[in-house]
């Protein structure tokens, strides 16, 4: 069949089973564009701005487990992107991202729209792709696809330069080709997971540490068969959260930085960490020296390259989180563990997560009230900052792969874009934005976006009128100096919210949200509720830079 | 300690940036570089010399298996294997100085590609401590221009650097 390679490609989107893709269109893109324009399959979701379509595509795969699409036009669309890809990148989600290029014979000449997208994106994609050859287009794309959602997943970008998407060609979908350079490894050593049991069976006091790893292999009910088994309490990295139920007896929350107390005393004392799909980041073990510092450490992650990049590993698993700890199950007997359990109970009671109500609105209330009122079922956004610490510590999750969160990157202004993502691939489930007054104001542009597909949002905006996180750092590390984190400029989003269409509140006292909160959540339809909190309330248990995750402090 | 590794890539456009780039960006000091064709056209080989302890190599094998365009990356250090590096270097010569300096060059087997009135340009291959030896040896006389392949490497025996070794596509 001869057709335009825009549609051939549009025909390996739909083979793939894409139904959505975020996007924005340009110049170079627009053969792409007009072949979308006929199927009835790829829905095209159009956004506000370019960073807004990879975030959704994130947002969409995080909670779908699919494979999220977005695409963009040459230069400026495709720079707009990098943002979002790099997010992606870091916290190992699978996206397919295609953006258009200047025509063959301009590339290099410095065309108009023109920059080296494959090039700036290398270091933040798992691989990347420019079409040379529209014949090879179809295999590009379904290698794309595999590359992107197996092994640890991650964005694989694929630039599409005007003139080869304009040819037309003798189309024969060739499906996916054989990689020689990649097979990742799933089933773990045999022999190294009789090793894992033996380490287990003599343990006294092990730790699970489980990362999201967990949620991206779907590994939660073999997680919690695990630690129910052999009674070993589990912490979550910030990425592993939803990965094991928040409210049961096992569970630590999470570790590290801003980890509770006991989970980060737990891993101090435990003669036994076992690691799953968690890569040690800096943020989890603080002074790595003094991390776990009594504990033999079993590491299990599909990605090889994790294992012994910052701690000596006891018994290094290559392999898929579930498929490794389905093997490891049937190797493993009852126990009780009693005194760790106790011991475990008693670090818990004496160093319990609270905060302090003084009757001012207090963000870790708003959090219990929203974790209350939705049972711990909804899918919770966050943007970056110390609201996005406050679900981590406060939402205590009940579903897996419900919170949907910027771990490592960092990235402020994710959140609306995300939550767009996530209410598209999982319409039925309720989605909550938890967003600061700052993170929200870098991409509120995709309110357009969310009204245009009538999506049904509710947005809690944490507003301590200031960049909270880094004003916290101030008061910390540079003696109270606040420079450039109290906005001097606050706008009214309710206002805001009125341009839009959005039905909005403003709260500052804690009977606002009781009273207003039940309502809004239960009616359909999106909201904007701007919660006015105290600037100076700072995240706590904190560990201080330089410090051991023991030595938290708490104030 | 040095470390010689044997890396067999898809010979695409960009594989050679996407090496340097792994190397730059996670701070990997790579000491040589050489990259060519070998025996099948769609497969080009790199040996690269890394300095660093067993942890580094370890994470540098690891790291460069991720690229998608890397086949297979062996460690051949510890292994029986041939290396070979080229040099081409233009040295002063005085006329009254050239008698010795081509004995000199005899004793490594050193060739000379070309003469000119004040300088002589010699080639010679051998492994890198014979190139580096001949390289001093010259230095007294004013080396004008010197320029290395870097290391190329290849096991002994009927061993394929595809087959088995540490790091491997399991
Ligand atoms: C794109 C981006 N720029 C800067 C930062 C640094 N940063 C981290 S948290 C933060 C403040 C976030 O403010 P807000 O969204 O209001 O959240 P709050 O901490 O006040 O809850 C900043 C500036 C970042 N993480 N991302
Ligand atoms: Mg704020």
């Amino acid at each position: 069949m001869q057709i335009k390679l825009a549609e051939a490609l549009v025909q390996c989107l739909e083979k793939e089973k894409v139904e959505v893709v975020f996007g924005y269109p340009g110049g170079a893109i627009l053969p792409v564009y007009d072949a979308l324009y006929n199927s009835t399959k790829v829905r095209h979701i159009l956004v506000r701005h370019e960073q807004g379509a990879a975030h959704a595509a994130d947002g969409y795969a995080r909670v779908t487990g699919k494979t999220g699409v977005c695409m963009a036009t040459s230069g400026p669309g495709a720079t707009n992107l990098l943002t979002g890809i790099a997010n992606a990148y870091m916290d190992s989600i699978p996206m397919v991202i295609f953006t258009g290029q200047v025509p063959t014979i301009q590339i290099g000449t410095d065309a108009f729209q023109e920059v080296d997208i494959t090039g700036i994106t290398m270091p933040v994609t798992k691989h990347n792709y420019l079409v040379k050859d529209p014949r090879k287009l179809p295999e590009i794309v379904h290698n794309a696809f595999h590359i992107a959602s197996t092994g640890r997943p991650g964005p694989v970008l694929i630039d599409l330069p005007r003139d080869i998407v304009s040819q037309t060609i003798q189309f024969t979908d060739s499906g996916p080709m054989p990689l020689r350079g990649y097979r990742p490894t799933y089933r773990g050593h045999s022999f190294k997971i009789q090793e894992v049991a033996k380490m287990i069976k003599s343990s006294k006091r092990p730790v699970i540490y489980a990362g999201g790893g967990v949620l991206s292999s779907g590994a939660q009910d073999e997680l919690l068969e695990l630690a129910e088994l052999i009674s070993a309490p589990v912490t979550n990295t910030f990425m592993g959260l939803s990965g094991f139920p928040g409210e049961h007896p096992l569970f630590l929350g999470m570790l590290g930085l801003h980890g509770t107390r006991y989970a980060n005393l737990a891993v101090t004392e435990c003669d036994l960490l076992i690691a799953l799909g968690a890569r040690f980041d800096d943020r989890v073990t603080m002074k790595l020296k003094e991390f776990a510092p009594k504990a033999s450490v079993v590491h299990i992650d599909i990605d090889p390259a994790e294992i012994g990049k910052l701690v000596n590993t006891h018994v290094p698993l290559v392999g898929d989180v579930k498929t490794v700890l389905k093997a490891l199950l049937p190797l493993l007997e009852k126990e009780d563990r009693t005194p760790w359990l106790h011991r475990i109970h008693e670090i818990k009671e004496e160093h319990p997560l609270t905060y302090r109500r003084n009757g001012t609105l207090k963000p870790q209330f708003i959090i219990e009230q929203i974790c209350r009122l939705t049972g711990g079922e909804a899918i919770v956004v966050t943007d970056v900052g110390q609201h996005q610490m406050w679900v981590a510590q406060f939402y205590k999750f009940h579903r897996p792969g419900m919170l949907v969160s910027s771990g490592g990157l960092g990235c402020m202004g994710f959140g609306l874009p995300a939550a767009i993502g996530a209410k598209t691939g999982r319409p039925e489930r309720p989605t909550i934005l938890v967003t600061g007054d700052g993170s929200f104001q870098m991409t509120m542009q995709e309110l357009g976006t969310m009204m245009e597909q009538g999506l049904d949002i509710k947005i809690v905006i944490l507003n301590n009128q200031a960049l909270g996180m880094v004003r916290q750092l101030q008061q910390f590390y540079c003696e109270g100096r606040y420079m450039a984190t109290n906005f001097q400029f606050h706008p009214d989003f309710c206002q805001l919210a009125k341009a839009y269409g959005i039905p909005a509140y403003s709260w500052n006292r804690e009977e606002d949200v009781l009273q207003a909160l039940p309502q809004v959540l239960a009616t359909r339809g999106p909201a904007i509720m701007n919660c006015i909190i105290p600037v100076e309330e700072n995240v706590t248990p904190m560990v201080m830079s330089g410090k051991g995750i023991h030595e938290a402090i708490e104030c | 300690m040095r470390h010689t590794l044997a890396v067999l890539v898809e010979n695409n456009p960009g594989v050679l940036a996407r090496v340097a780039g792994l190397f730059s960006r996670r701070g990997f000091n790579i000491e040589s570089l050489t990259v060519g064709r070998t025996e099948s056209h769609d497969v080009s080989r790199m040996t690269i010399v890394v300095d660093g302890d067993d942890q580094l190599i370890e994470q540098v094998s690891k790291q460069l298996h991720k690229l998608i365009d890397v086949i297979k990356v062996r460690d051949i250090t510890a292994e029986e294997h041939v290396d070979r590096d080229l040099v081409m270097v233009k040295v002063n010569a005085d006329p009254n100085q050239r008698v010795e300096i081509m004995n000199m060059a005899e004793v490594f087997r050193a060739r000379v590609v070309d003469l000119a009135g004040k300088t002589i340009t010699f080639e010679c291959t051998g492994n890198e401590g014979k190139i580096t030896a001949f390289e001093e040896s010259l230095r007294p006389y004013g080396i004008r221009e010197l320029v290395r392949t870097g290391k190329v490497a290849m096991l002994r025996g009927s061993r394929l650097p595809g087959a088995g070794g540490s790091w491997s596509a399991e």
